[in-house]
């Protein structure tokens, strides 16, 4: 029995070596893509031969990918702000008050994480540029705040029923108002809860794709998904595949390091909001 | 008195959240709708003008779209299928693993944190022919993303890396709420591995698996990025976002595009609906 249960376990940890090979190969084929010389790009290897930071020197001297990367940070900060912002309001009528309609709310974020954004690029689009919001970062700040709301209720609400709330009873019989009592007692303590569905909301904004190519068109408001995929490189006449390769690296080093920080409190809110239910 | 106060706070909470909801899904929907009525051209604005279920007609009848409908749930049907055998091994990994359980589920959040754009161009540049080393390494001459099944190949296998640990993560939140006491029990009572999964891990772990797979299958519905940025929908590659991407935004065909926006909405609607029905069910059959 000894002998098979330790069987086992070597099987696992083979499978488990297995498992993060697989997860860490298209990353580290992406870097060593980047440090390729370009003469190199083609010669059908996984790792280069000699290392060169060209192609990082030549994606910052082009204005497009800094630009990108920019509005990048600017809209998906903003629309992090603005949708935690919202939902800590919603999850606090949640979890902590009584009133008729509660589920029909449910009910609104249920059906609009489930909404397919495909159907609402055509009237955004069309709408955006009849009333000026076309290719800016309000354009994208708005789309990105509301269809991450879902996600960032859901997490909230699930910490915030683990607070202890006695402490907000107690702060309202001493005379608080219930918002007194929220902002001073409840928001504090539910600090590691709102970083939470912060990360996960910044990670949804900054990963979009089709948002950010239907409603933008230029430089002011393009992020950076979408001008990797329209990237045209430092030369008409040279393949951008090393410059792509490069800013894919840039886009993807700073947010696998905060998902490995963050991990423990990451695996927490993803799984959330889909469990309790 | 109380309550009404608390009533009102409630609603003046919800209300920002619940008006930029109606605003950007609700509102939009509703256009599309009456978009979709319409000839409705952006190349030609002078002639706007009511022409019925016509454009419903000119897509479902259009090759186009049943095309790309069946692209899309072959490329559903193969990603949420793979992803949740691969995702319920990686779940049970991260449960039984004594050793490196915390570093398994570190690297397994990775190509969560990855741009999806992003890791569409690593699997396409790794398959490409001048610049990948996937037929170098398996001594193929493979055009893979300009054929029609290797390019779903292609496409499935990015969609399986980026999403498998996320379906590893809930199936593991699942495999957490599973009393142990019940496993040993069956395990002493003489059960087998294999029994004990199917009887017991499995039955009590549907819940979480509805909730993972409903999730899962509307997300691979909708799939985009990876499409566009490996094909461009060339090869027969078209899914019904792409269809419906290229109509509205490169051919300004805000009439017919609309028409395809209302109907993946129905097709939504339609798959949720079926999931939610098999949630009902289990809820009645549990209540019985």
């Amino acid at each position: 029995m000894n002998m098979h249960q330790r069987m086992q376990s070597v099987a696992w940890s083979g499978f488990g070596v297995i498992v993060m090979l697989y997860a860490l190969m298209p990353v580290a084929w992406i870097i060593s893509l980047s440090l390729k010389r370009s003469a190199d790009l083609n010669d059908q290897r996984f790792f280069p031969e000699v290392i060169t930071f060209q192609h990082y020197q030549a994606i910052f001297k082009d204005a497009q990918f800094p630009a990108a990367l920019w509005n990048s940070f600017g809209i998906a900060l903003t629309a992090t702000g603005l949708s935690v912002l919202l939902a800590m309001f919603v999850a606090y009528a949640i979890v902590r008050l009584e009133f008729p309609g509660k589920k029909w709310v449910l009910a609104l974020v249920l059906a609009v994480s489930m909404f397919p954004p495909v159907s609402v690029i055509g009237p955004l689009f069309n709408l955006w540029r009849s009333i000026g919001l076309f290719d800016t970062w309000t354009g994208l700040v708005i789309p990105y705040m509301t269809f991450t709301l879902p996600l960032a209720i859901w997490t909230l609400s699930a910490f915030f029923k683990e607070l202890p709330w006695d402490l907000d009873k107690a702060a309202r019989i001493d005379g608080a108002t219930p918002f007194q009592a929220f902002w001073h007692i409840i928001v504090p303590l539910a600090a590691p809860g709102i970083f939470t569905a912060a990360i996960l909301v910044f990670i949804f904004a900054w990963n979009d794709f089709l948002f950010a190519t239907s409603l933008t068109s230029t430089q002011t408001a393009r992020t950076v998904p979408a001008a990797i995929a329209f990237f045209t490189g430092s030369s008409q006449f040279e393949q951008p595949t090393g410059s792509i390769a490069a800013a894919s690296v840039i886009v993807t080093l700073p947010v696998i390091v905060m998902v490995l920080l963050f991990q423990k409190r990451i695996v927490a809110g993803l799984t959330a909001g889909a469990v309790k239910g | 008195m109380r309550a009404e106060a608390e009533r009102r706070l409630a609603w003046l909470l919800c209300a920002p959240a619940l008006a930029a909801m109606l605003m950007v899904t609700a509102y939009p929907i509703g256009y599309a709708f009456w978009l979709s009525l319409h000839r409705y051209d952006l190349r030609f604005p002078e002639q706007i003008q009511f022409v019925g279920l016509a454009n419903y007609v000119s897509v479902l009848s259009s090759e186009v779209w049943w095309q790309a409908l069946s692209n899309t749930l072959i490329i559903t049907l193969g990603s949420v299928v793979l992803e949740l055998v691969l995702g319920f091994a990686m779940a049970l990994l991260m449960f039984k693993a004594t050793l490196g359980r915390r570093t398994v589920r570190a690297v397994i959040l990775i190509p969560y944190a990855m741009i999806t754009v992003v890791s569409a161009l690593a699997w396409k540049f790794a398959f490409d022919s001048t610049t990948g080393f996937v037929n170098a390494l398996l001594n193929l001459n493979q055009a893979w993303l300009t054929e029609h099944w290797s390019a779903f190949f292609v496409i499935i296998c990015s969609e399986i890396w980026k999403t498998a640990p996320f379906m590893g993560l809930l199936l593991l939140a699942g495999l957490t709420l599973i009393p142990q006491d019940l496993l040993n029990a069956a395990k002493i009572d003489g059960a087998s591995a294999w029994q004990r999964f199917l009887k017991i891990t499995l039955p009590l772990m549907k819940p979480t698996l509805l909730v993972a797979l409903l999730f899962r299958t509307l997300d691979a519905f909708r799939i985009f990025d990876t499409v566009y940025v490996q094909t461009r929908g060339a090869a027969n590659t078209e899914t019904v976002s792409v269809v419906g991407y290229n109509v509205l935004i490169a051919r300004l065909n805000l009439g017919l595009g609309s028409a395809v926006s209302v109907l993946i909405f129905l097709c939504v609607l339609l798959i949720a609906v079926l999931f939610l029905k098999g949630f009902g069910g289990l809820s009645q059959s549990r209540a019985e």
